[in-house]
């Protein structure tokens, strides 16, 4: 019962969704603002939602139907059992289980990858060459990302999601932001955040302006609702590991706070950025940001 | 009233169908979206796939070449969905109705709920072409 309540109600499903969704709200009404136009009402991202779920869903002749249809909800999964462990960990829930963190880096690996077996799946030369364009955009930034979450696991000198939070948050504890490595980390991970959510300037695989919407251009109806949804979610959830794992506070309040100061990094750099190409972003993230990383690594290992 | 066809009138993502325009139709289409009229306070949203479209804007004269297409368009964009006809073009030919290749207007190829007149409509002929729709969307329904 209790679990039950733990995958639909809190931290899961339904936590998720409605912060997603006030998440995918405040970026279209801050990009609005930015651009001097009042923006979309309160509840635009629920009308999308509800709108999508009561359309035809159309599946184009020559896809493969079940690997169609079971990768949004591959995606969808993936990101609620990240929520879980995340805002279990933040909000001073159980002990988890160690070795959580690494399950969560994986976890956040699924959703693109869910993107990518849609778009193949869906036998269209547009979606091939979106999906061929967001694995070449996850393997460009999992290496950074993944020696940023290092640092940390260096400095707390765990792998468990609630001692990291512990160890940061406790009394007379510091967050691993708060030194010269935890700064860079954090710099190098907001970038691969950027590029995970799929925004501006990394948001290659869907470039509207050049191949419509990628790997989604054959999804229709409810199935495209669960991939906005799984979008809305992750602008929420990716954030909030980050923060976990860079600077988190003892109090649930605190957390989401520094969550939002995340959010808003993240729409401005969205907001101020034109789109790059793959071979520049490739670069970007193996020729600067990789080393930078791998700095950040060495500070840590050194103490600082 | 369903609830879907209510979020349906709040959230309007279109479609953008040139079926052989002069191109002034799909400029002030363009202009409509630009942020001095702001469209997208009414939920309405660009897209670049019919898959995800819930109105098809269509601009131009069918002729021999599109209209086929169009139709096979429409036939692709998932129900419901409303067809809007932008310009004089789609709404009775314009003065290409006498040419050697125009079919016939889009009304008689494919459903229209909304015509909006104008040789081009100007953004704000548009916008109220589709609150009127949203209207009647809301009567008839
Ligand atoms: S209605 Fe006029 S402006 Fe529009 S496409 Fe036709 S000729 Fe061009």
């Amino acid at each position: 019962m209790n679990q039950m309540i733990d995958f639909l109600i809190f931290p899961g499903l339904l936590f998720t969704a409605v912060c997603g969704m006030l998440a995918s709200f405040v970026d279209r009404k801050v990009t609005a603002r930015v651009q001097w136009r009042k923006g979309p009402p309160l509840f635009q991202p629920v009308y999308d939602f509800v709108k999508l779920m009561g359309k035809e869903m159309v599946v184009p002749s020559g896809a493969h139907l079940l690997t169609f249809l079971a990768a949004p909800l591959f995606g969808l999964s993936a990101i609620v059992s990240v929520s879980i462990i995340v805002w279990n960990a933040l909000s001073g829930g159980s002990a988890g289980f160690s070795g959580d963190l690494i399950v969560v880096v994986y976890l956040l690996a699924i959703p693109s990858i869910a993107v990518i077996m849609g778009g193949f799946a869906s036998n269209n030369p547009i979606a091939s060459l979106g999906a061929s364009r967001e694995m070449k955009l996850m393997l460009a930034y999992e290496l950074p990302f993944i020696l940023a979450v290092m640092v940390t696991v260096i400095k707390t000198g765990s792998i468990n999601m609630t001692h990291v939070v512990r160890a940061q948050a406790g009394a007379g504890a510091s967050a691993v932001a708060g030194s010269p490595s935890g700064i860079i980390a954090l710099a190098v991970a907001v970038f691969c955040i950027q590029a995970k959510l799929g925004l501006v300037p990394f948001d290659i695989p869907e470039a509207e302006q050049e191949i419509i919407a990628g790997p989604l251009i054959e999804y229709s109806g409810p199935a495209l609702g669960v991939i906005k949804l799984t979008r809305w979610m992750m602008l929420f959830v990716v954030p909030s590991f980050a923060v976990a794992v860079f600077f988190p506070s003892s109090t649930f309040a605190g957390n989401i706070l520094r969550y939002v100061l995340l959010l808003v990094v993240a729409i401005l750099l969205r907001n101020t950025n034109p789109r790059v190409r793959i071979d520049q972003a490739i670069k970007f993230f193996w020729f600067y940001t990789g080393p930078v990383s791998l700095l950040a690594v060495g500070l840590a290992l050194a103490g600082k | 009233m369903s609830i879907t066809l209510n979020a349906l009138t709040k959230s309007i993502w279109v479609f953008h169908a040139a079926c052989s325009p002069c191109n002034n139709c799909d400029i002030e289409i363009l202009d409509a979206l630009t942020p001095r009229f702001d469209l997208e306070r009414f939920g309405i949203v660009l897209v670049g796939s019919i898959r995800h479209a819930d109105a098809m804007l269509v601009t131009g004269v069918p002729n021999m070449k599109t209209a086929p297409r169009i139709k096979y368009i429409y036939d692709q964009m998932p129900k419901p969905g409303v067809v809007i006809a932008v310009g004089t073009c789609p709404c009775g030919g314009n003065m290409f109705r006498h040419s050697y290749n125009f079919v016939k207007p889009l009304d008689e190829i494919i459903p229209v709920n909304a015509y909006v007149p104008g040789c081009p409509p100007k953004p704000e002929a548009l916008i109220m072409g589709v609150v009127k729709l949203i209207k009647a969307l809301k009567g008839e329904k």
